[in-house]
């Protein structure tokens, strides 16, 4: 039979039903995005910071916690999204066998799809808002780019999110999801420039952190926060955009793969 | 409208190189209650997921509710209800906030939707359980839930795959007394179990499959006549000096090991003259069963 893929709105009622177990524990998934800028701020700004001094980025000068907070709201989009995508929805699909209960109704596995994916970019932009809260009472963001964040959270979301779910679709067990990690977010979670700027790294390297999608989402993030939107910056919406459309269908492709037999 | 809800001509479902329905032609009319029988692994499973449109077919035609599958498919998945073989109730939900979210997946309006699962957390008992989480929830339940959740979209078809496998006697019960409610309520009924006792009664009409194929179709009484008749005697322990002397007079038999099945059509005397001729072994007259169908059909073996 030809496959007929079908894609409804009907993926909001997968979201409405993570959000419901979400809204279940709001207080516990409020803390993380509320406390851990915190703790950094403190250990890096007063810590690290102090050590290091001002130093230039791009073309002006500049301290390391105005640098390294918006950063750290990349790296919490990041890893709600992926983490979403991968470990739980993992755990949704083959032990709580929720993506066979929800194929026994109209919903298509596209719609299932979709609607998790939506969801983790969700999880990541609620983290990011809170944190965003956060670091702009520590005065670390300035308005009114600021106020792009969220939307920018939106694209990175979505972008992590289908990266999850790709693995999501060929891990044989849950226990694999410690490669790519290793492999792949780990290296991003340091080398995206989020630390250190870029330019600090040999060009071979540069050039190969240019790759990875969370160097252009810091890129756009840094950008918002310290109100320096430069043309440069399409490039990186470009990027996140292309990497997110690649991977949600490469996401859907495997997840048929796996669970259609 | 068509009078057949399921109608399925020679379909075929293959997995690289196994071949899991093999051809199979059956048909389901409006307000029957029909079962799909057969050892484990005989494709049950695999032919419940092509009706509802889980897995692809391999070959051959299916229609529902009188139209192929693959046009207006979301119309009739719409009107069905599943209860899958295995468990998979929403355990991050309560009992109520399963069937709310799953009406929500057929778009049903919340106040349908409230009402409906109201009525149905009545109708399976289990009002008093509303708020409980899933994971504190017995078996039998856990499975009440799971048939609620499946009629949550007030189906014109209802698919049940082993709805009563693992319930004790009071729970599988309270399971079939609700079934026929609903089967006397006009709803169609589609059922796999391995409860012979329970397809006997509910079913007004069944096959039995073997490796992919259908062995026979038809109502169970008629099945018991036409294949085993109406009694059999059990005979245990048994020995060579028996089964000569049924052989002899020409009668047919199982051989359990352990215990010889007589079944007994014609001779209204011979479970008396088994009874003394035989005496000290064990001798059992009952009634035949649709299980001494199934085991004379699909024979002794343990499959997979
Ligand atoms: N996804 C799959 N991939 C490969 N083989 C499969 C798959 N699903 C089922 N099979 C095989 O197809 C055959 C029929 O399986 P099916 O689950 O339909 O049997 P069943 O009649 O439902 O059995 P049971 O009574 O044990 O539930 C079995 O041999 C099974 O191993
Ligand atoms: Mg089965």
């Amino acid at each position: 039979m030809k496959r007929v893929v079908t894609i409804s709105r009907r993926w909001v009622r997968v979201w409405q039903r993570n959000l419901k177990v979400y809204r279940q524990t709001w207080k516990i998934s409020f803390l993380p995005p509320l406390l851990e800028p915190i703790f950094y701020l403190a250990a890096f700004g007063i810590g690290l910071g102090s050590l290091v001094g001002d130093f230039t980025y791009g073309s002006r000068s500049i301290a390391y916690l105005p640098f390294f907070a918006p950063a750290l709201v990349a790296i919490t989009i990041m890893y709600n999204a992926f983490f979403e995508t991968s470990y739980a929805s993992f755990v949704r699909m083959y032990y709580q066998k929720t993506f066979d209960a929800m194929l026994a109704t109209p919903l298509t596995l596209e719609e299932v799809i979709i609607g998790e994916i939506a969801w983790a970019a969700t999880k990541s932009v609620i983290a990011a808002f809170l944190m965003q809260i956060v670091i702009s009472l520590a005065g670390l963001v300035q308005y009114p780019a600021g106020l792009l964040l969220p939307a920018v959270a939106v694209l990175g979301g979505l972008t992590f999110a289908s990266i999850g779910m790709v693995f999501t679709s060929i891990v044989p067990n849950i226990e694999t999801f410690n490669l790519p990690i290793f492999l792949f977010v780990t290296p991003m979670f340091l080398f995206s420039g989020t630390f250190f700027p870029l330019q600090n790294l040999p060009i071979w390297a540069q050039r190969l952190a240019c790759l990875f999608p969370l160097t252009h989402l810091t890129l756009l993030v840094r950008a918002c926060a310290l109100n320096s939107l430069a043309p440069s910056l399409i490039w990186s919406l470009v990027y996140l955009l292309t990497f997110f459309l690649a991977t949600s269908l490469l996401a859907l492709r495997g997840m048929h793969k796996r669970l259609i037999k | 409208m068509t009078p057949e809800v399921i109608s399925v001509a020679r379909l075929k479902k293959t997995f690289a190189t196994l071949t899991a329905v093999d051809g199979i032609s059956f048909f389901v009319k409006r307000g029957e209650c029909f079962g799909l029988l057969g050892p484990n692994g005989a494709g049950k499973t695999s032919t419940i997921r092509m009706l509802y449109g889980y897995s692809p077919v391999s070959g051959g035609e299916l229609r529902l509710f009188g139209q192929r599958m693959s046009k207006n498919w979301r119309c009739a998945k719409s009107r069905i209800g599943i209860c899958q073989q295995e468990d998979n109730l929403d355990p991050d939900l309560s009992v109520r906030d399963n069937l709310l979210t799953y009406a929500r997946y057929f778009d049903l309006p919340t106040g349908t939707a409230q009402q409906s699962t109201e009525h149905l957390l009545r109708f399976f008992s289990l009002e008093h359980r509303a708020e409980t989480n899933i994971r504190e929830l017995s078996g039998g339940m856990k499975r009440r839930l799971v048939l609620a959740r499946a009629l949550i979209n007030n189906p014109d078809l209802l698919i049940l795959d082993e709805p009563t496998t693992g319930l004790d006697p009071q729970s599988r019960h309270q399971v079939w007394e609700r079934l026929e409610e609903l089967r006397t309520g006009g709803l169609t009924i589609l059922l796999t179990t391995h409860y012979m006792e329970e397809a006997a009664r509910l079913c007004d009409r069944l096959v039995i499959m073997d490796q992919g194929r259908i062995l026979v179709e038809g109502r169970p009484q008629e099945l018991i006549e036409k294949y085993v008749g109406r009694e059999v005697i059990e005979i245990s322990p048994p020995d060579a000096t028996l089964q000569d002397y049924l052989e002899t007079r020409g009668l047919y038999y199982e051989n359990f090991g352990q215990r010889l099945v007589v079944h007994n059509r014609a001779d209204a005397a011979l479970f008396a003259t088994l009874a003394d001729n035989f005496a000290g072994r064990r001798c059992t007259l009952r009634p035949a069963t649709l299980e001494d169908v199934f085991l004379h059909l699909t024979g002794k073996e343990l499959r997979e």
